[in-house]
């Protein structure tokens, strides 16, 4: 039978297990959105901005672990959709975006809301596709879905014209793709496997490095198990934070830049670093001179091009990080390291990470430990970049995997609110707490209307300190208190804007008030506001400034023996 | 090359026929900081796919880079790297010289002693085709120079394997056994 390009993209993603879609209709898309009511299993939600259907598309993906779609039209519809995009390629996030392009014989002739988004996404997507014949859509989309969602994931943008919409064709989908060019290795090389198996034998002082490979494959259990068995400490990088218990005795924290210091010390220390499913990004490595330099390294990564790019393993190994954890199983045996574990022990003790100072001010790392302990480690986190971003890394708890996403890579401001509309619609069970910050929360403040609108019941905690934090924090160490462009002198009021957008909110100023507000937002049914406005000059500590190492870190002043350099 | 540990690296990669695999390519490699300094794109002998030969300037740890990071490109089936003492090179460069009555015989016997071809013949310029390495080229054009070069025209380098091994053999060996994404790893095994 034959379908129009929309009904085959509607078919398409039906058969791809596409439940939801996040986007916003316009010219160029209109015969894509005309054809929706007779899809009624396509749930559509309107956003306000294509930036937030973007993130929200991510958002359900993170929280699902299914390929996230976003629609937007033509022009400024796609490049509205760049930064979910870009956010999306850096923390391996697998999507789906589909744009609307101007009608074929205008292409190239700069016709009204014309843009080359196949052109400008060219660096920052996995793949993309112009589809030329609608008799293309299906095999495009199947692709489409294929690539993002398998190897190490990626968002695909497919641009397609308004009349390849609206042309028929016979409908035909392929079961199988054919990609000569791509073609993911999963198991590791048995030799690499053996040799991973011996050296871990031999350490003494062996430490795992997880990152998002662990929840992106799905290896929870199996991290446990390798962990368990052999005894070996572990640490998680941003974006693995989550997949391994917080409470278990074995986690050592979060290494880096604002990492805990006994984690960044702990790596120092190391003889043998198994690096699973992470890319030693410089916020976790500092000076790559100066990182683990007594440990031997495995790299496991399902990306080749990580392998080497920023250290070089001892042993790499190339698979799916579950696939490879489940044959290094078979062949590590028990072992244990008494001695290791309680030199972590004490660097644990003698580098705490300062809970939260016996203050009466509101700090915001008050919030963050009152909010874990109200929710008690099973609500969803999402956060936006800065301050707030690594308050929550350090001082939230989580006991299940995949509860805690964060824009890592890119680091996008304004993530946490739409990211988290989208981690919410994908997951109806779960409480989603949104982290903010006060800056980042007015770049994509206008979802709130999509989230009202769909009773989409996200907690907001706007860690409000009137400034954009963590710049402010840079400028006051390394510039001299030159607060420049970093102090707001009249934000909104958060609470009448949320009263305005038709949800309740509430105003927190003293400590004493943290609990009872956020009791308050989760016994409410739907969205709901809290404004911490939260000291201004407080800072986020330990820190380790950029491209340095653990002999330049910074930790609290009030920790006995800080280090100040 | 004035930076240590750079020379010149030729790869060739084979490729998928799809709109702007090319610019996939080149743009790949320029966001990665690597310089193209030659380009050739044909035809391979199989339908469907086109090979890219191209040479770079670079250390061998961006050159690594650049092949693992082309390998990730869906469209690139398979990128090999030359060695340089066992590779053919060969570039085509079409030289259109000014001449006068007076110079004319003496242009015509520097082309003879390289061995090139003079294609077109005007009363004041000749055409001069030569193929061979980018030194033989370099060194025809120094001693052409003195008569005045108005145009230049250069292929960029293409390059073959010496002996019997052909490029689709290994990609077919490699194709078959874990996926030609394995051959990128696999240069560990015996590390």
């Amino acid at each position: 039978m034959k379908l129009t390009g929309a009904q085959m993209v509607c078919e398409s993603l039906i058969k791809e297990g596409v439940d939801t879609v996040f986007g916003i209709v316009g010219g160029a898309i209109l015969p894509l959105y005309q054809t929706l009511p007779e899809y009624p299993q396509i749930r559509h939600i309107l956003c306000r901005h294509e930036q937030g259907a973007g993130h929200a598309a991510e958002g359900y993906s993170r929280a699902t672990g299914q390929v996230g779609v976003a629609w937007a039209t033509s022009g400024p519809g796609a490049t509205n959709l760049v930064t979910a995009i870009a956010t999306a390629q850096m923390d391996s996030i697998p999507l789906v975006c589909i744009t609307g392009q101007v009608g074929r014989p205008a292409i190239g002739r700069d016709a009204f809301q014309e843009t080359d988004i196949t052109g400008i996404t060219l660096p920052i997507t996995k793949y993309n596709y112009l589809v030329m014949e609608a008799s293309e859509i299906p095999r495009v989309i199947k692709e489409a879905f294929h690539i993002a969602r398998t190897g190490r994931p990626g968002p695909v943008l497919v641009d397609i014209p308004k009349d390849v919409l609206t042309d028929l064709a016979e409908f035909i989908y392929p079961d199988e793709v054919d990609l000569p060019g791509y073609k993911p290795v999963m198991d590791g090389h048995p030799n690499m496997i053996k040799r991973a198996a011996k050296l871990i034998a031999e350490a003494e002082r062996p430490l795992i490095l997880a990152g998002h490979g662990v929840s992106i494959s799905g290896a929870y259990e199996e991290l446990k198990e390798l962990a368990e068995k052999a005894q070996i400490p572990v640490i998680t990088t941003l974006l693995g934070i989550s997949s391994f218990p917080s409470n278990h005795v074995l986690y050592t924290g979060m290494p880096g830049m604002h990492g805990m210091a006994y984690a960044s010390l702990a790596i120092d220390e190391a003889d043998l670093i198994l690096a699973l499913g992470m890319r030693f990004d410089d916020r976790v490595t500092g000076r790559l001179s100066d990182f683990a330099k007594k440990a031997k390294i495995i790299h496991v990564d399902i990306d080749p091009a990580e392998i080497g790019k920023n250290v070089s393993p001892t042993v790499p190994i190339v698979g799916d990080l579950k696939r490879v954890l489940l044959q290094l199983n078979d062949q590590v045996q028990p072992k244990t390291h008494p001695q290791w574990i309680k030199e972590i022990d004490q660097l644990k003790e003698r580098h705490p990470l300062v809970r939260a100072k016996d203050s009466d001010k509101l700090l915001p790392q008050h919030v963050i430990q009152e909010i874990t302990e109200a929710t008690n480690g099973e609500a969803m986190v999402i956060t936006g970049v800065g301050q707030h971003q690594m308050w929550a890394a350090q001082f939230f708890r989580f006991n299940h995997p995949n509860l805690f996403h964060t824009s890592g890579g890119l680091g996008t401001m304004g993530f946490e609110v739409p990211a988290a509309m989208g981690a919410q619609v994908g997951r109806p069970d779960l409480q989603v707490w949104s982290v903010a910050g006060d800056g980042g929360f007015q770049m994509t403040m206008s979802e709130l209307a999509t989230m009202v609108e769909n009773n989409i019941p996200v907690k907001f905690a706007v860690i409000n300190n009137n400034c954009l934090g963590m710049v402010r924090q840079w400028q006051q160490f390394f510039y001299d208190k030159r607060y420049v462009a970093t102090m707001y002198t009249h934000n909104p009021d958060f609470v009448k804007l949320a009263d305005a957008f038709g949800m309740p909110a509430a105003r927190v100023t003293e400590r004493s008030q943290i609990r009872a507000a956020v009791e308050q937002a989760m016994a409410h049914d739907g969205p709901f506001l809290i404004d911490f406005q939260v000291e201004v000059e407080e800072n986020v500590f330990p820190m380790i400034p950029a491209g340095q190492s653990t002999t330049e870190m910074m930790e609290d002043p009030i920790v006995e023996g800080a280090i100040w350099r | 090359m004035a930076i240590e540990g750079q020379r010149k690296h030729t790869l060739t990669a084979l490729v998928q026929d799809r709109p702007g695999v090319l610019n996939r390519v080149v743009s790949l490699v320029r966001r990665r900081g690597i310089n193209i300094s030659s380009l050739a794109v044909g035809h391979s002998e199989t339908p469907e796919l086109s090979r890219l030969t191209f040479v770079i300037d670079g250390d061998d740890y961006s050159v690594e880079q650049a092949t693992k990071q082309l390998y990730k490109l869906i469209d690139v089936v398979r990128v090999s790297e030359f060695a340089e003492d066992q590779v053919v090179a060969r570039e085509l460069a079409l030289i259109k010289v000014r001449t006068t009555a007076a110079s004319r015989s003496e242009v015509i016997e520097i082309v003879d002693i390289f061995r090139a071809k003079i294609v077109d013949v005007a009363p004041s310029s000749i055409i001069v085709e030569i193929t061979g390495d980018e030194e033989k080229i370099d060194a025809l054009m120094a001693l052409l120079k003195p008569f005045g070069i108005r145009e230049v025209m250069r292929s960029g380098r293409l390059a073959m394997q010496r002996g019997q091994e052909i490029l689709a053999q290994r990609e077919k060996s490699q194709a078959s056994s874990n996926g030609p994404h394995a051959s990128a790893p696999t240069d560990y095994e015996g590390a």
